[in-house]
């Protein structure tokens, strides 16, 4: 049996219990999705894009996880910014960005049964940011696959964190696919925050779509997770348009991230950032591939894309690929990066200093993906998440600085 | 306090120091002085057991210790401190982070408790009044962007936080000028009680008019080949050293 035939399978069984509760425009696309799944297959190392880890495997035998079964939206959640299956928001924007191109979000388009929505209309500024955490609780192992969309209209304003934890250690599987429309001179703040564990197998696909004058920060950060792939596709659509791609992560044990990006200027006078930086310990694998693609015409582009890491044991792995892909002339197109150790100067002269060996390295990781923590520009958050990665180093973070119910 | 046999080592597999001999009591100053090479900084990593450098042969020990047997954080729990020819820049760590995990790390090693915060940023205030080094210093990354001075003058401070009982001063007076000489050399006056001990290393009389030397020493070629009182410095200065070797 191929690895697909099981997920197949498993969409045959569920099938009228999927559309018996999912909004029409879902319920239209679900064949379609499955089909172009079965035929594309799992990407396999061949695949470009994919050829850090190996996606088959990834899926091997977790068709048997149980899947929540679904259930009808409740209706309190039908008001306000965050909403359940606003069929307006989806018939316009559902799977708009996020085509069948992705076997794995044509695989999560024939899954899903539910949306989150979170819209902004025009002009509308939100003045406190809005986090949604994903607290993973089952009792057994599980297979989720998630759905979210987020429209800021014209003018509109909005930070939002979307946080992954875990509170168990069943084996989790999901797949996500998460749709952003940032309208003309809208302002976003995407952070994604993952604290799960080594049991779960994590794929992301985000879209990013920006208009005019339009500003999107998305930081994406990794403190804790078991195999995560995360790819993030930015388009930038409206002249003026700004993008940032920032992330960090911290791996250790036989965890695996995998973060690949793509930034396409479709269209002249955009900007775009990237700064991503890994510190991979013990037998951990980090993988980074970020594309900056210019299109034909799309002058006065700027584009700055770095990529630092640390291998900070001899078993660890680190794959970087910095891409540039341009097809206009006036354009200032620069990307770099590094894979270095821990300085050894840096460490001697801390133990001199009396800092124990573990403790030197643990400063010298936490500065390092630090930098990226200090371009978040809400300082909460960003007092936040260093506390969280000193935790993390000191293998404390199950104490759960995040969750109030911990504290 | 530190007593050196015999003392032979190694970096990246060529031999420096060819059978060091030396011994320093309680309260005794020792300057080393000798040619660019000679092989001073070797001795001094060696002391404070940078794992860089390999002892082939020969015995150190500190207060009846086998210091060789240490980390280097335990030798820096028992009271060792080198001010580094040269500093190292530690991007992203906060020279704040870096003290308090240094003191309470030799606290703990000392089986005494954490300082309390403010306790411990008193202490950083008291200090830096004391070795006069401006604030700005003390709140930015460990030595990032410090000038040749201010580093040095970091060290000082460094010194004064943890309070050692022997310290090693490589070369801390070069690139200073008379001025900031003359505040290195008194902070480090200051932190001395009549216990304290140290080897400075040197190319000029001039801290040691600051910091009287009981002895001074000459290391040429991996050996110490002359030990004299503290008038070897003015010969040296004006003689160099080509007299001695002969
Ligand atoms: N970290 C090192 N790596 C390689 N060679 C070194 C290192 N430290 C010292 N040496 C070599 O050892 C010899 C002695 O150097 P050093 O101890 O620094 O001399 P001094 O401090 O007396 O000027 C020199 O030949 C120098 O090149
Ligand atoms: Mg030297």
């Amino acid at each position: 049996m191929s690895p697909e035939q099981p997920y197949v399978n498993l969409y045959q069984a569920n099938r009228d219990s999927l559309i018996a509760v999912s909004p029409k425009v879902m319920n239209t696309l679900r064949d379609e999705a499955i089909n172009v799944f079965a035929q594309k297959g799992f990407p396999s190392r061949k695949v470009e894009a994919y050829r850090y880890i190996d996606v088959p495997q990834a899926f091997e035998g977790k068709d048997s996880y149980a899947m929540p079964q679904p259930t009808l939206p409740l209706s309190a959640a039908q008001q306000g910014v965050i909403t359940l299956n606003d069929e307006v928001l989806l018939n316009k924007y559902y799977a708009k960005a996020a085509d069948n191109e992705d076997a794995i979000t044509a695989l999560n388009t024939a899954f899903s049964h539910e949306c989150i929505c979170i819209h902004l209309g025009k002009n509308q500024v939100l003045d406190r940011p809005i986090e949604l955490t994903d607290m993973f609780a089952s009792e057994e192992d599980q297979m989720e696959h998630k759905r979210i969309l987020i429209v800021l209209e014209e003018g509109a304003s909005a930070s939002i964190m979307l946080r992954y934890a875990a509170n168990n250690k069943t084996h989790i599987l999901t797949t996500q696919v998460v749709e952003v429309f940032v309208g003309d001179n809208a302002r976003l703040e995407l952070y994604e925050l993952e604290e799960t564990h080594t049991s779960f197998t994590r794929f992301n696909n985000v879209y990013l779509q920006l208009g005019r004058y339009a500003n999107v920060k998305h930081n994406n950060i990794t403190l804790f997770n078991g195999l995560t792939r995360n790819t993030i596709k930015a388009t930038l659509a409206g002249e003026f348009s700004e993008v940032t791609l920032n992330g960090c992560v911290m791996a250790d044990k036989s965890q695996v991230v995998d973060n690949n990006t793509l930034i396409r200027h479709e269209v002249p006078n955009c900007t775009s950032h990237e700064l991503y930086k890994y510190v991979v310990d013990e037998q951990s694998v980090g993988a980074f591939a970020g594309k900056v693609y210019v299109a034909e015409g799309a002058q006065k582009t700027v584009s700055e894309e770095v990529n630092q890491n640390i291998c900070a044991s001899d078993d660890a792995r680190m794959y970087t690929q910095p891409m540039l892909e341009i097809y206009a002339d006036d354009v200032k197109c620069s990307h770099g990066s590094t894979v270095g150790k821990l300085d050894d100067m840096a460490l001697f002269y801390m133990r001199q200093r009396g800092i124990p060996l573990a403790e030197a390295r643990m400063l010298l990781m936490q500065a390092f993906v630090g930098q990226v923590i200090d371009e978040i520009p809400i300082a909460p958050l960003r007092d936040r998440l260093h506390i969280m990665i000193e935790q993390r180093l000191k293998g404390e973070l199950d104490k759960c600085v995040g969750c109030a119910r911990c504290k | 306090m530190l007593e050196i046999k015999n003392l032979h080592a190694r970096v990246e597999g060529k031999e420096i120091l060819k059978g060091v001999d030396l011994t320093i009591r309680d309260g005794e100053i020792h300057a080393l002085m000798g040619t660019n090479g000679a092989g001073k900084s070797t001795l001094s990593n060696v002391i404070v057991g940078n794992p860089k450098y390999e002892v082939t042969e020969g015995s150190i020990t500190f207060n009846g210790k086998d210091l060789l047997a240490m980390t280097p954080e335990q030798r820096s729990h028992e009271g060792v401190f080198m001010s580094f020819q040269l500093p190292v820049e530690i991007p992203g760590v906060s020279m704040t982070n870096f003290m308090r995990a240094a003191v309470n790390a030799r606290r703990e090693a000392l089986g005494q408790e954490p300082l309390k915060s403010t306790d411990f940023l008193k202490l950083m205030r008291d200090t830096q009044k004391l070795v006069d080094i401006d604030k700005k210093l003390v709140s930015r990354s460990v030595n990032e962007g410090f000038s040749g001075g201010e580093k040095k003058r970091n060290e000082i401070f460094q010194m004064a936080m943890l309070q050692p009982t022997f310290c090693i001063l490589d070369e801390t007076d070069s690139g200073l000028d008379v001025d900031a000489l003359r505040v290195v050399a008194e902070g480090f006056n200051r932190l001395r009680t009549t216990q304290t001990s140290a080897l400075v290393i040197t190319h000029y009389q001039r801290l040691l008019d600051y910091i009287r030397p009981d002895f001074i020493h000459v290391l040429l070629e991996g050996r110490i080949v002359k030990t004299a009182g503290a008038e070897l410095a003015k010969e040296i200065e004006d003689r160099g050293f080509d007299w001695i070797k002969e």
